[in-house]
């Protein structure tokens, strides 16, 4: 009796668990709480970056602290590899969604109360994938290093040798901007799908938005202009 | 003044339709769009060419009856109006209008600019009662309800239903229409005994009709000829985050809708 039960209610657990994630406001929850999760990182990864202005001794001692850590940093990658899928798998599966609800286009549409950021999640996402994919070829495996050497181990070397070829830094500063015009809809955007709006705090929120996106991308374009300019080298 | 109509002309739902041109010289500046629309339609009538359809009932911007695509804006250029009440003098003479009916697979068109809009009405039904007691009217002071509280619910009460918001979403979303009757009704103390239910029940049908997903860009409140705010989108997903976390009972019970979206495209 008591086991039947149980296993009624793990199945009504479960159920749940579906019936959120089938709904499309669910779906939206999902892709706010790993979009969070992915900003985060995004915060710290430029932290760490930056360290690239403070010598090759700093940043190579940062790198070897992140190698050390081994299973915590395992842990942190797998986080984040769930929160992409999970983002990406949302997002199709919304998009072929809204593809679908509106089967004849109009001959004419204006937009009139949206942002550029927010109309472009579907372009500005794909792209910054194909980035992500790219740039942990390029520095973190190292299998793809255009025209510049890799050092296993020395990040300052790599950073520098990797930028000082103009295009790599072109593609890295065009993905960067593009990150941060989904981060000025998406910073704002996952407090609306958790059920968090207020008229007067969404206004400062969305000018929050802007400005760390703005930050985001003048801090992490910083690296490869300033390798570039040979300010750093 | 001289106007020049393009109008979207489809017998019925079958039909492939397609745009049809008339130039309408008459028209008076303090005429609304839908008495313009009337006007051609009486000529059209002589030329003994089938009226334009289109959906009209009180003509005061509160039924929301009527409405349709002006230049690519769902009701026209003019913020927080409806066709109805959208006189022509925004235009200028000589302006070339194109006018295109609500395109979603939820709204089937009906002929013309006129759309079947039953899945907004599924929604409603799924959103059940609110628990009054029968019997006197109880004395207008025994709830008390701040102005804040009061003016909130009023504004999500506002929506007509007229459609605007799914035709202006990119995604064909439903979001702003369904947030407004769950904030409407789960702001007061009158609708809080249904707070969680009505929110998952409506969540649950908008989801089984065959609208798009919110993508928060916000298009549909620009749209609104009720200026519903955004924020009622979010009442609906906190109310149904909250609701689906605390549930008891099976998953609500949906009606099928006229149109789904797993029907091939």
């Amino acid at each position: 009796m008591s086991a039947a039960t149980s296993a009624a209610e793990v199945s009504s657990q479960q159920n749940r668990i579906v019936t959120f994630w089938q709904s499309t406001n669910g779906k939206k929850v999902v892709m706010a709480v790993t979009g969070a999760m992915m900003f985060l990182f995004v915060i710290g990864h430029l932290l760490g970056n930056l360290q690239v202005f403070e010598g090759p001794e700093k940043i190579n001692a940062y790198g070897h602290f992140l190698h050390s850590i081994g299973e915590v940093l395992w842990i942190v990658r797998g986080t984040l590899i769930l929160a992409i899928v999970l983002h990406i798998t949302a997002t199709v599966q919304l998009g072929m969604r809204s593809w679908k609800a509106r089967p004849i286009g109009y001959s004419r549409k204006e937009a009139i109360n949206s942002s550029y950021a927010s109309r472009t999640m579907y372009w500005s996402g794909p792209i910054v994938l194909a980035f992500i994919i790219f740039h942990l070829l390029q520095f973190t495996a190292g299998y793809i290093h255009p025209e510049a050497s890799f050092v296993e181990g020395d990040v300052y070397h790599n950073l520098v040798s990797g930028f000082q070829v103009w295009w790599v830094s072109a593609w890295y500063i065009f993905a960067i901007i593009l990150l941060g015009f989904h981060l000025r809809h998406g910073i704002w955007s996952m407090f609306q799908s958790v059920g968090l709006a207020h008229p007067r705090h969404t206004k400062t929120l969305k000018g929050a938005a802007l400005l760390i996106a703005t930050l985001i991308v003048l801090g992490y374009i910083s690296i490869p202009i300033s390798i570039l300019l040979g300010l750093v080298k | 003044m001289k106007l020049t109509l393009k109008i979207w002309r489809q017998k019925n739902c079958k039909d492939k339709g397609a745009f049809a041109t008339y130039v309408v010289d008459n028209v008076d500046p303090e005429m609304s769009m839908l008495e313009c629309l009337d006007v051609l339609n009486e000529s059209l009538i002589e030329r003994g060419e089938l009226p334009v359809a289109f959906e009209h009932d009180c003509r005061e911007g509160i039924c929301g009856s009527c409405g349709f695509m002006i230049n690519g804006v769902a009701h026209g250029p003019e913020r927080a109006t409806t066709v109805c009440q959208l006189t022509m003098r925004h235009f200028k003479d000589g302006d070339e209008l194109v006018l295109e009916p609500w395109r979603a697979l939820a709204f089937p068109l009906i002929k013309d600019l006129v759309v079947d809009r039953s899945a907004f009405d599924h929604i409603i039904e799924a959103g059940g009662y609110i628990s009054v007691s029968t019997g006197n009217a109880q004395d207008g002071n025994t709830l008390l309800i701040g102005k804040e509280t009061a003016d909130q619910a009023m504004d999500a009460a506002a929506c007509i239903g007229c459609g605007a918001c799914v035709a202006a979403c990119p995604n064909a979303s439903a979001a702003l229409f369904t947030g407004a009757k769950i904030a409407h009704l789960g702001t007061l103390p009158q609708g809080k005994p249904e707070r969680d239910r009505r929110a998952l029940s409506m969540v649950a049908q908008m989801n089984a009709e065959a609208f798009g997903n919110c993508t928060n860009i916000g298009e549909c409140t620009g749209a609104c000829p009720k200026e519903i705010p955004l924020e009622v989108i979010a009442r609906m997903n906190r109310d149904y985050l909250l609701a689906s976390c605390k549930k008891r009972e099976d998953v609500p019970t949906t009606i099928t809708p006229g149109f789904e979206l797993s029907a091939k495209r």
